[in-house]
């Protein structure tokens, strides 16, 4: 059937309680049981937790095939978890496994053999990209894969639609009761957030780390109470890939051009206030509105409470020289970033469920004023993909894109208007991550378009400089450049499901059939 | 006009092409390969066939490597390569182009 965002979901996928989306706001006061998992007690007193190798805690765990286990991916690019537990689970013959990881990258392309042998054969994350995007759209995974949302996936955990047999994480330290953090050790992360719901509704908690410290590892993301095993390793990533180094603000007129565009929308939204929230992405042009927001601040002698996300150096700058008065952190992306959660209070780490699950009682998403988020496509009633390449290849994550954007006050999309000859705003995006009823606004380099149903937000810009277009004329402007893009070809074959946050089904992605 | 060396223009920079043309005995081919294939290769196709046209290229090889040119670049570098295929420095007819 058709879904509120105009996508057709098919009747296969609709059983078992799934509905197709209904809006962004449908589930609001949805009553549900929170899921609970089994666990074992350990009341004999015991000297450690440890087990002597990787392979030796899957075995102690007990999993068997068709169970489903979950890692995090603060350890980024850097990460040696997933490939390593995975190796071990290959060795002993495991199969049918579903992994439910927080995000997949290339540096966990071990999972593309192990979905290729049916070792794995259901993902959910929420990115989806490089090898294993290429496996999954080439329709090798067994099952659709399930592309959440950040807090889409806390909110799946906790309300039972996913249940986890054994969480593996990797912590920077812990100490031999597994109170673990992802502070200090070799491989810092500075935060472990996304496993603030696995911890608690995972039957078992394996911990891996690199640097085992003295008891109590306080302060510690994961208590001891929720762990089952710890395991020291060699190394649990490389530290030059976990973080980048400093990620350098645009010189790209282009881009600069479009945050001071970007940054002049919250300035003449009616919120730009003493006391504003915010979050903004580490895109280009998305990073770049911190310099133009800086300078309205000191212009009208006004602070932010707080600012939110994925945490980057132009954002720890602004914190420390006083505009931002607290940082709410989820994730670390930079040095700056990991160096600050671990060194200044009020760098707060949050979770993945207090960042962005749209399912308990009001997570951080909800009390944003603005959002500034990146795109591939916005379509002509606003719906942004973040998901899918205009080749039809999985290649993006939806991360808190579409949750940030439900919650704030005004969600701010900034994207050049064609990227090579790709037009980003077009008549219909290939498949939508974000519904259009999210989206206010969309800063592009050739002008700005409101959506229309912030007939607050054009009143308020009716008499500035923002340069504003409607968003057909945006589309027409990209088709005029670059000519209007065919259609792709797909197969039926259904690869990936992209879930809304509220667990509904917003859209799913097909196979694309093979080009020359 | 029959072309008898080969010739190449353009780069591999995103947003460009690279054209190499080739003689060939008779009549034109055209190979094209496009990091933007599925949404604009009948279109960058129909495009060099007509360019084909206008010049009055009659026997080629075209191998064009596209990344996501507009269609300005691509026709710029498609002459470029043609003219120097034909060693043509001057006296472009610049009616047609």
């Amino acid at each position: 059937m058709i879904n509120a965002a105009g996508r057709e979901i098919p009747d296969e996928f609709l059983h078992d309680g799934v509905e197709p989306f209904q809006g962004i706001y449908y589930r609001d006061g949805y009553h549900y049981q929170k899921a609970a998992p089994t666990v074992r007690a350990y009341v004999r007193p015991q000297a450690d937790k440890l087990v002597d190798s990787v392979k030796d805690a899957v075995i102690a765990t007990g999993l068997k095939d068709g169970m489903t286990i979950s890692f995090h991916h603060h350890l980024r690019d850097g990460d040696y978890v997933v490939n390593m537990v995975m190796k071990a689970i290959h060795e002993l013959g495991i199969r049918d496994l579903t992994v439910c990881a927080s995000s997949l990258g290339k540096a966990h392309n071990y999972l593309v053999t192990c979905i290729q042998d049916g070792t794995v054969t259901g993902i959910s994350t929420s990115g989806i990209r490089d090898e294993i995007g290429e496996v999954i759209s080439a329709g090798q995974l067994k099952h659709p894969a399930v592309i959440r949302t950040h807090g889409g996936r806390a909110r799946a955990i906790e309300d039972g639609t996913i249940h986890i047999d054994v969480a593996f994480i990797g912590a920077s330290t812990s100490d031999q009761y597994g109170n673990a953090s992802g502070k200090g050790g070799q491989s810092d992360t500075g935060v472990l957030s996304y496993m603030g719901s696995d911890v608690h509704y995972a039957d078992q908690v394996v911990i891996l780390t690199d640097t085992l410290v003295d008891a109590p590892n306080f302060p510690a993301a994961i208590q001891g109470i929720d762990v089952d095993y710890v395991v020291l390793v060699t190394k649990i990533g490389d530290p030059n890939k976990i973080a980048t180094g400093a990620l350098r603000l645009s010189k790209d007129t282009r881009e600069l051009g479009i945050a001071e565009n970007a940054a002049k929308c919250m300035y003449h939204s009616g919120l730009f206030k003493d006391g504003f929230t915010f979050q903004t992405g580490a895109g280009g042009p998305s990073l770049a509105t911190t310099i133009f927001l800086k300078q309205y601040m000191q212009q009208e002698h006004i602070k932010c409470r707080w600012a939110m996300g994925g945490v980057t150096e132009p954002i720890v700058n602004l914190f420390h020289e006083g505009y931002i008065q607290n940082i709410l952190d989820d994730q670390a992306f930079d040095l700056a970033a990991v160096g600050s959660v671990l060194t200044d209070t009020n760098h707060y780490e949050i979770t993945a469920s207090q960042y962005a699950n749209p399912f308990n009682k009001g997570a951080f998403v909800n009390q944003l004023d603005f959002v500034i988020l990146g795109a591939l496509e916005v379509d002509v009633d606003f719906n942004v993909n973040v998901v899918q390449g205009s080749n039809g290849i999985l290649q993006g994550a939806p991360g808190g894109h579409p949750d940030t954007a439900a919650g704030a006050k005004v969600t701010i999309i900034v994207a050049p208007l064609i990227r090579s000859r790709l037009a980003t705003v077009r008549t219909r995006v290939t498949s939508v991550t974000t519904p259009g009823e999210s989206v206010d606004i969309v800063v592009t380099d050739y002008g700005v378009a409101v959506n229309p149903r912030r007939q607050d937000l054009l009143a308020a810009f009716a008499d500035t400089d923002i340069p504003l277009l409607s968003i057909e004329e945006l589309r027409d402007l990209a088709y005029q450049y670059a000519g209007e893009p065919s259609p792709l070809e797909f197969e039926d074959q259904v690869v990936a499901l992209i879930e809304y946050r509220d667990g509904t089904l917003i859209d799913v992605v097909k196979k694309p059939k093979l080009q020359k | 006009m029959a072309i008898t060396t080969s010739a190449l223009a353009g780069t591999l920079e995103s947003s460009d092409a690279q054209v190499l043309i080739e003689p060939r005995a008779q009549g034109v081919q055209i190979n094209l390969e496009s990091s933007v294939y599925a949404q604009y290769g009948a279109h960058i196709e129909q495009l060099a066939h007509e360019l084909v046209e206008t010049l009055g290229i009659t026997n080629a090889t075209i191998s064009i490597t596209d990344k996501g040119a507009l269609d300005c670049t691509l026709k710029a570098r498609i002459e470029a390569a043609y003219y120097r295929a034909l060693g043509k420095q001057q006296d472009f007819d610049w009616e047609v182009l």
